[in-house]
């Protein structure tokens, strides 16, 4: 047996779980992404908007069907229905001790029960419930947690925030497990939102692809378990996240930089940690909204980090962006491939549509992946890394 | 992690229409003043000649003034690079007030104006990006929504950074705004092994800040 260096104190990932528009499960998205079945679909005005719009929704008779195995799906909001869901899931196959005071919980979302300030809605639940402490706090309370939850609101990069912040307070010893999950609802407020910034496109989002024009929304949630103690760990593969950071581009509030050195440096100063050169890496999951600004953002910075040439994906063709849930989802579909030495294919890309040649990934296909990274960006300027790495205990 | 390496070397509150810089009162509204009324009169006083301060909602307004007025004379950008340069800040109602407000522009669809003016700041972290822009910061920062301000957390995670070397100095702190209640209060932690020099300080502990708080 063989035995990995500074095995002490490494953070490896126990379980894991991905509610979207293609599944309950992380397998039922993993079969969804290689059967290339996206889950973005064009809704006709609704209570949602008012307008015709492609969103990526979760199915709400299939959530509360399945939420009711737990508890009164009325007694929930859908963000929290969500949330516990995605927990227990991935609870049902992890050997942490919840309920220990060497368990965190970090909560990464970028608006909680927001449609719960819906005139429509207002009066369903308790006020307090509008407020992100609070529902947190009714979710770490469901689960038995005995720490005060973190929550990370950081726009689109809370979720690899979420982790990055985890993997150092495991590190460093301060706790020995941790329940990282991010989530977020399609709801009025949103949409509405990303419309006024005329970001949305008419049609299923196109990453990286020439005749991109904008995003597409998406919602969901996703979990991931990390722990230090690998005597809860089987032998053999295990993957571990070994180092990330955050940056901001110090440029505009609402649009990334035009230059890509925030970004540049997050994925530099991760790089260092790791103690990696960019050619180490075998994979990189971008952000990649389908914006013309964005990818164009992403494009330089990943030519600027030496990461051109690395065989690159956006997960957004298939169920758009996932908001505060994005940085976990992605970050597991992204381990997924690792483990199952198959690359995905970037739904949606057919014509290269950025000025700097990228190696942008056009149907699966089998690769042995060792190192891989993850990245985010998000209004405020802030960007973020990761990177994973195949270990073996 | 040793504290003692850490020192707070400034600090800026504003809550019930005063501003203390350090400790001490630096400006004293009329209590009858109304939060975004009195940070009017904090930024004129304080001449901070930024027009964009006007377009803000009062959540973004009051980071961005309690910063403006921790770093003023401070040079930080002189004694490290843009990207050591880190924020952490906390909160308990994330941008409530700005929700409620963009909400209104499109609860029904015969009077559906959502606006991306509003928009864009109902995100707790958009101050800590308006405070990146000011001063060019380019480091790790980070907005933890939690139900009660915590010195102790604070001071782990800040000395957390330091010590997983995300940043060299960080502006750390509570901004909350909630309806007419507002407080803030922004801490310059400086790693006295990064430093090549830094102002005589408190050393950053859960005392000092709670102190200050």
């Amino acid at each position: 047996m063989q035995y990995p260096d500074r095995k002490m104190g490494k953070v490896f990932i126990e379980s894991d779980n991905i509610i979207s528009s293609l599944g309950f499960t992380t397998e039922e998205n993993v079969c969804g992404i290689l059967q290339d079945k996206p889950g973005i679909r064009i809704y006709n005005p609704s209570q949602l908007s008012p307008t015709r719009v492609p969103l990526s929704l979760v199915e709400t008779d299939k959530l509360n069907g399945i939420f009711s195995e737990f508890d009164d799906p009325e007694n929930f909001t859908r963000f929290e229905k969500l949330v516990i869901a995605s927990i227990s899931n991935a609870l049902a196959e992890s050997n942490i001790p919840v309920k220990s005071k060497d368990t965190l919980f970090i909560l990464s979302t970028t608006k909680g029960n927001i449609d719960l300030l819906e005139s429509k809605k207002r009066s369903l639940f308790e006020e307090e419930r509008k407020y992100i402490w609070n529902t947190a706090a009714l979710l770490s309370n469901y689960f038995g947690l005995k720490n005060e939850p973190l929550i990370i609101c950081n726009a689109c990069i809370s979720g690899v925030l979420a982790i990055n912040t985890a993997r150092m307070l495991l590190e460093s010893g301060t706790y020995k497990h941790a329940v990282v999950v991010g989530a977020d609802i399609l709801s009025r407020f949103v949409i509405s939102g990303f419309q006024s910034f005329q970001s949305l496109s008419p049609n299923p989002c196109k990453p990286f692809d020439k005749s991109r024009d904008g995003l597409s929304l998406g919602e969901g949630s996703s979990t991931m378990v990390l722990t230090t103690d690998i005597s809860i760990l089987a032998e053999g593969q295990q993957i571990s996240v070994i180092a990330g950071s955050g940056s901001n581009d110090a440029n505009h509030i609402s649009g990334p930089s035009r230059t890509g050195e925030g970004l540049y440096h997050a994925i530099r100063k991760t790089l260092e940690e790791a103690e990696l050169k960019a050619e180490h890496i075998d994979f990189l999951s971008s952000h990649g909204t389908a914006t013309d600004y964005n990818d164009e953002m992403e494009a330089k910075a990943f030519h600027w980090a030496g990461l051109a040439q690395v065989p690159i994906n956006s997960f957004k063709g298939y169920f758009g962006h996932t908001m505060g849930a994005a940085g976990v989802m992605e970050s597991v579909l992204s381990v997924e491939s690792m483990k199952r030495n198959m690359l995905f294919h970037s739904y949606g890309y057919g014509n290269h549509g950025v000025t700097v040649p990228l190696n942008i990934i056009s149907g699966h296909r089998e690769a042995e992946m060792e190192y891989i990274v993850k990245t985010a960006s998000g209004f405020g300027g802030c960007n973020a890394a990761l990177i994973f790495k195949k270990d073996k205990l | 992690m040793e504290s003692i390496e850490n020192v707070i070397s400034g600090s800026c509150s504003i809550h019930e229409q005063k501003v203390i810089i350090d400790g001490k009162v630096g400006f004293e509204g009329n209590i009858d003043w109304s939060m975004p009324e009195f940070l009017k009169k904090v930024y004129k006083n304080f001449e901070m000649k930024y027009p964009k301060f006007y377009k803000m909602d009062p959540l973004t307004k009051l980071g961005f003034t309690t910063a403006e007025i921790l770093l003023r004379d401070k040079n930080l950008n002189e004694k490290y690079d843009d990207a050591d340069i880190g924020i952490v800040i906390l909160n308990r109602s994330s941008s409530i007030d700005i929700d409620k407000a963009f909400q209104l522009t499109i609860d029904d669809n015969d009077n559906y104006y959502p606006s991306p003016a509003l928009f864009v700041y109902t995100l707790p972290n958009i101050m800590a990006g308006e405070i990146c822009i000011r001063h060019k910061f380019k480091g790790e920062n980070t907005v933890f929504i939690r139900k009660e301000f915590s010195a102790k957390f604070i001071q782990d995670y800040v000395s957390l950074l330091f010590q997983k070397k995300k940043a060299k100095v960080c502006i750390a702190g509570w901004v909350e705004v909630n309806h007419t209640q507002y407080k803030s209060l922004l801490m310059l932690v400086e790693n006295t092994i990064f430093a090549n020099s830094y102002d005589s300080g408190h050393t950053f502990d859960t005392n000092a800040i709670n102190k200050l708080f």
